[in-house]
């Protein structure tokens, strides 16, 4: 990492970059402005990051985002509390159960009510399933953006299990809907919990193949070590959270910090990095996934009996108030600011999304690499364009 | 419900009526006066270790004189403890920037500036996030309808009579 440093009163600062020089007729020889995206397989969606270059040395970025902007907080002023529910899911797409337990959990706090014991459970195995879904899809694209094509069909042949199982459980493979406020809408099917079961010990296994395929390949090693290293100082100074925090050496999991759902009855680490590099990024997720497959197994051999709806009125109406309630995405934190009036729709929903604040620490992660290592951190980011852009 | 603590008295004392805290469901937040901004948040940062901006966001409450309310939400990674600062400001008025205090404020405030039209002063580029550069109005706004949309520069920028 070349300009920047940590002992300043300005931890960082992000570059803006002059692309109006009408003064200059002439760039600089070696200088050159060049647009990545916004339809690039390597951005992972609509994402335009202009770059600018001394060769094939970046000397500076900037993101252009907004492609795929819908107007999700806006939508949210115009329906009830109920009729939002479905929305959230639609923006981090590849772990839309996330998305859904966060948004519920932040009414029932507004709501002062409590999911049972049994849906906090049901809740719990879904969203780590949806968490080892979501980092298998990123180890598949972010492999085959580096080079690596099999991890990517490896990868996506285990997570269909996963979609599988969400299926059966709620009739979507993606877009779920899996909660409601106050609990579940639907019980466990016959055979849930065998179901889940066998998918423990089948994905096992399959996770020492990603392993085999990369870990000690020196290819990957090459195109990861030392590769977007960012410190941990910087990564709290921009917010960043998630697997990037943890690499970089933090050790902080919104599941042990402030515990939610029934994730403080379980027992599972938190993984950490050294380096904040591309590869620690890498290790870092490789544990989480067998860290959730422990979380998983100690559910659904617990689950208890009861029932899975709490005591929420038919129409939902939360008095007046606000609240901030954040969860653990696989992404970082993700958070929703609601703020009611009492009447059946919220008056304002905000939501943290933790790619689009990801993203921000994309400039100083690249600066002084290489374009191919641009690819690599995009990659290692691990964002969603429908969150970055709502 | 007021918000009791060794940290509310020592900032109350120090700033008076400018400042009140409030406890509403477990969480805590200060209501302070924009002209408090950015130096309690600095404080927080500084002394309180208030070291991670969560979020930076804005609600707009069109009938009142401030119209208004900005919003951040601190966490301390030391305390493992929320806290959130809220301001009103009116419509049309700046408040500081607080990129020189958090640097990931930079995203989260243009994107304030982008859906509600606030001006933060001191921030170093300072336009449109989400939406493009050349559109007109600010969209969380209460009295921008939700199929509204800039017609001229749909028009003009896509090439078609309506987005709609």
């Amino acid at each position: 990492m070349s300009d920047h440093n940590n002992d300043s009163e300005n931890v960082v600062s992000l570059s803006h970059l002059d692309l109006e020089t009408p003064e200059k007729p002439y760039l600089d020889s070696n200088e050159l402005i060049i647009n990545m995206g916004p339809q690039h397989p390597a951005t992972h969606g609509v994402l335009r990051v202009i770059l600018k270059l001394d060769g094939e040395k970046v000397l500076g970025t900037e993101c252009v985002i907004g492609y795929l902007h819908r107007g999700v907080e806006k939508i949210a002023e115009n329906r009830t509390y109920t009729m939002f529910n479905p929305y959230v899911d639609r923006m981090d797409y590849v772990a839309a159960v996330s998305n859904g337990l966060g948004y519920c959990e932040a009414v029932e706090k507004l709501l002062n009510v409590e999911a049972p014991a049994r849906a906090k459970y049901i809740r719990v195995i879904l969203t780590e399933l949806n968490r080892i879904a979501s980092h298998q899809l990123w180890l598949g694209t972010h492999a085959l953006d580096i080079g690596a094509m099999t991890p990517l069909f490896y990868t996506f042949r285990d997570r269909e299990e996963i979609l599988k199982i969400f299926e059966k459980y709620c009739g979507a493979r993606l877009t779920t809907h899996a909660f409601r406020i106050g609990g579940c809408q639907y019980e466990t099917y016959a055979g849930f919990e065998k179901d889940v079961k066998n998918f423990l010990t089948f994905v096992k296994p399959k996770i020492d193949e990603y392993e085999a395929l990369l870990t000690t390949n020196r290819i990957w090693l090459e195109r990861t070590k030392n590769v977007g290293v960012i410190s941990g100082a910087d990564c709290i100074a921009l917010g960043v959270t998630g697997p990037v925090l943890r690499a970089s050496g933090v050790k902080w999991d919104l599941r042990k910090a402030q515990p939610y759902a029934a994730y403080s009855e379980f027992d599972f680490e938190i993984p950490t990095g050294e380096n904040g590099d591309t590869y620690d990024r890498y290790m870092v997720r490789m544990i989480e996934m067998r860290q959730s497959l422990r979380i998983i197994e100690q559910a659904v051999n617990g689950i208890p009996e009861g029932p899975i709806m709490g005591k929420v009125p038919k129409v939902i109406k939360p008095p007046v108030g606000e609240i901030y309630h954040s969860i653990e995405a696989p992404k970082g934190e993700l958070g929703y600011f609601i703020v009611s009036d009492g009447s059946t729709q919220p008056y304002r929903i905000r939501v943290r999304p933790p790619s689009f604040v990801n993203l921000q620490a994309l400039d100083i992660m690249v600066r002084g690499m290489l374009v191919a290592d641009v690819v690599a951190v995009i990659g290692t980011l691990d964002i969603v364009l429908g969150e970055v852009d709502r | 419900m007021p918000w009791i603590s060794p940290m509310v008295e020592k900032y109350k004392s120090q700033y008076g009526s400018g400042l009140d805290a409030q406890t509403y469901l477990g969480q805590n937040y200060f209501s302070v006066d924009h002209s408090l901004i950015p130096n309690i948040l600095r404080l927080l940062r500084d002394d309180q270790q208030f070291d991670y901006c969560v979020d930076i966001t804005a609600v707009h409450y069109p009938k009142r004189e401030k119209q208004f309310d900005v919003v951040w939400i601190l966490y301390s990674f030391p305390r493992n403890e929320r806290v959130r600062v809220k301001t009103q400001i009116a419509d049309g008025a700046s408040i500081p920037s607080s990129v020189s205090i958090w640097p990931t404020a930079n995203w989260l405030e243009r994107e304030v500036y982008d859906m509600f039209g606030i001006q933060f002063e001191g921030h170093p580029d300072l336009k449109r996030i989400l939406l493009p550069d050349g559109w007109k109005g600010y969209p969380l706004r209460k009295d921008y309808g939700i199929l509204q949309q800039d017609q001229e520069w749909v028009q003009i920028n896509l090439g078609i009579e309506s987005g709609q």
